[in-house]
């Protein structure tokens, strides 16, 4: 009988051949957290081990709240820089990287074949690479780093294949946004997702990491992409670790197998308050927003800001609307820099951020007033999560964004190419 | 035995209803969290949660970003257990990880309302109100050593010797 990825990674660790539904307890390759870090200190001296495990494991990106926007803040990364400085730790990343989830695989850390757990929701994005990652508690990554263990459930997994080829105007985010709408936000609870299918090949790294990305919106444990020559090459050229890629056997058992045809497919929005509350963009086109966001980990990347760009191109972002611009990264920022993007979308208007969360989480950086209505390229839609309660987040992809924004309300993207 | 209310709520209750971003990544005491325990979704519940009261809510409560606030909050407010249908898979650990009770029972949530009775005894492994008596599905026998310690704090320095 064949095994999925996720239970060949997992027994490899656990040293036995193992099932869905089992628990094991592992060694993970690596523990990520962010700004949580200095709750998590605080945890681990809770335990009253002077030293952790394997500073080696340990990846801490300060990303939420950067630069700090007030003293508390200013002082957990004090606190963070202090205990990397006493332990050590070989993996940190101060606040001029950007969002965890994008500096760690530039960083050459998200390889195939590892298992990576992180204090983040969105740990699934590394998926992308074909690793074994999924997002744990404050706690627990206290008790990885004075233990190097954890237990996990080995996942069930449910494959998603895709076909087809995108039209012009939709992108990996509508497919995301269309698969959550329809399968509803707690159908992957607990679950590996597989993405596959001859149209997964196709997509770019960067796109997988947007659908890797928002597999925790469907509740899975974890999301993957089998390894390719393109996986491959990306990381051999940011990493001279060695790694071992692990792919589900042809006679897997999966819980359901679904089946999406991408060129059948348009632009996608989720409407206020949950992710999966999904419609075309045709459906709410016209409703007046007040701001834009595009970037974070989830669709924050160079092709993301280019088809921005190129809506954007040589024209004036709507005068009711603020578009805010937030790099997934430091390294994003100048290849866009480079490449002319960023004085695209400056001269059209957009507030170009530092790298980093920014609103996503409703810390700082351009929250909402009551009333107010943001489309954003970003992974969640709860009522209140970027400012106020009486708030609302649309979410879409950077094309959906860019058009929005240019027109002051929402807008097919189709029609601004 | 000790009775409290019920406080009932529909399905996806994600964390950022439970514990607003905004208090994420501010360090703050566990009163404190308990006073925006459900903020977003029910204001009257922090100012009205009395110790021993239950959360009945629906399908995969707890969905959304990891933060273990959304759970401390709630047992910091008194909450004695979380009955739903199902819960997001973070929730629940961490949940475990910090002694809240989370339990998964249909018939329940389907069954009671806001401001019914509600006793949990977790012995027995049943809900009562009332006349009316629920079994709830039992926790997986590897996280009970966790529970049973009081935590995962606890059971890993009992297992490190501390």
């Amino acid at each position: 009988m064949g095994q999925t990825f996720s239970e060949k990674i997992l027994g490899r660790k656990a040293g036995r051949v193992v099932r869905a539904g089992e628990v094991v307890t592992i060694s993970p390759d690596y523990c990520l957290s962010h700004d949580n870090s200095a709750a998590i200190i605080g945890e681990f001296k809770k335990i009253g081990v002077p030293q952790v495990k394997a500073p080696e494991k340990i990846i801490i990106i300060l990303d939420h709240i950067v630069p700090a926007a007030d003293e508390k803040y200013a002082q957990n990364h004090k606190t963070i820089r202090e205990f990397v400085r006493e332990q050590n730790l070989p993996h940190f990343f101060d606040i001029q990287h950007g969002v965890c989830h994008q500096v760690l695989p530039e960083s050459g850390l998200a390889l195939p074949g590892k298992v990576i757990v992180g204090s983040d929701s969105h740990t699934t994005t590394y998926g992308a690479f074909g690793a074994f990652a999924a997002g744990i508690g404050r706690t627990e990554a206290a008790s990885i780093w004075a233990t190097d263990e954890i237990w996990l459930r080995v996942p069930e997994t449910l494959r998603v294949e895709f076909h087809g080829r995108f039209p012009e105007g939709v992108f990996a985010k509508d497919a995301v946004l269309k698969l959550i709408g329809d399968q509803g936000a707690d159908r992957g609870n607990y679950e590996a997702i597989e993405f596959a299918g001859p149209a997964a090949g196709e997509f770019s790294l960067s796109s997988r990491m947007t659908l890797a990305n928002m597999a925790a919106e469907m509740g899975a444990k974890n999301g993957y992409f089998e390894p390719d020559a393109l996986t491959i090459a990306w990381v051999k050229a940011r990493t001279l670790q060695e790694f071992e890629v692990v792919l589900s056997d042809p006679g897997a058992t999966y819980e359901a197998v679904l089946s999406y045809d991408l060129s059948k497919l348009e632009p996608q929005i989720a409407c206020p308050h949950t992710v999966d509350n999904v419609k075309p963009v045709s459906a709410v086109a016209g409703k007046p927003v007040q701001q834009v966001l595009i970037g974070t980990c989830t669709n924050g990347r160079l092709e993301d800001l280019e088809i921005a760009a190129r809506i954007l191109k040589g024209r004036k972002v709507h005068p009711q609307t603020r578009a805010l611009v937030f790099p997934a990264s430091r390294v994003v920022f100048l290849e866009a820099l480079r490449k002319g993007t960023i004085e695209i979308l400056s001269e059209a208007g957009c507030v170009i951020m530092n790298p980093g969360c920014g609103p996503c989480l409703g810390a700082h950086e351009g929250l909402l007033a009551a009333g107010e209505t943001v489309v954003s390229t970003s992974n969640r839609n709860f009522r209140g999560r970027m400012g106020n309660r009486d708030s609302e987040i649309y979410l879409a992809s950077p094309a959906t964004a860019a058009a929005t924004a240019l027109e002051g309300k929402i807008t097919d993207p189709r029609t601004r190419l | 035995m000790s009775t409290g209310r019920v406080w009932k709520y529909g399905d996806n209750v994600n964390t950022d209803v439970i514990f607003p971003g905004r208090y994420t990544y501010a360090l703050m005491p566990l009163e404190e969290m308990a006073r925006h325990a459900m903020e977003d979704l029910d204001p009257e519940f922090a100012k009205s949660v009395k110790s021993g009261d239950v959360i009945v809510a629906g399908k995969n409560f707890g969905c959304g970003s990891s933060r273990e606030q959304a759970a401390a909050c709630l047992r910091a407010a008194g909450v004695k257990a979380v009955v739903a249908k199902s819960f997001a898979r973070i929730y629940f650990r961490n949940a475990i990880n910090l002694g809240l009770a989370v339990l998964q029972c249909d018939e329940a949530a389907d069954s009671l309302a806001s401001g019914d009775e509600i006793d949990v005894d977790f012995s027995a492994g049943t809900i009562t109100s009332g006349n009316r008596t629920f079994k709830f599905f039992p926790l997986p026998e590897s996280v009970i050593g966790i529970v049973q310690a009081g935590g995962l704090i606890e059971y890993t320095k009992k297992k490190l010797g501390l």
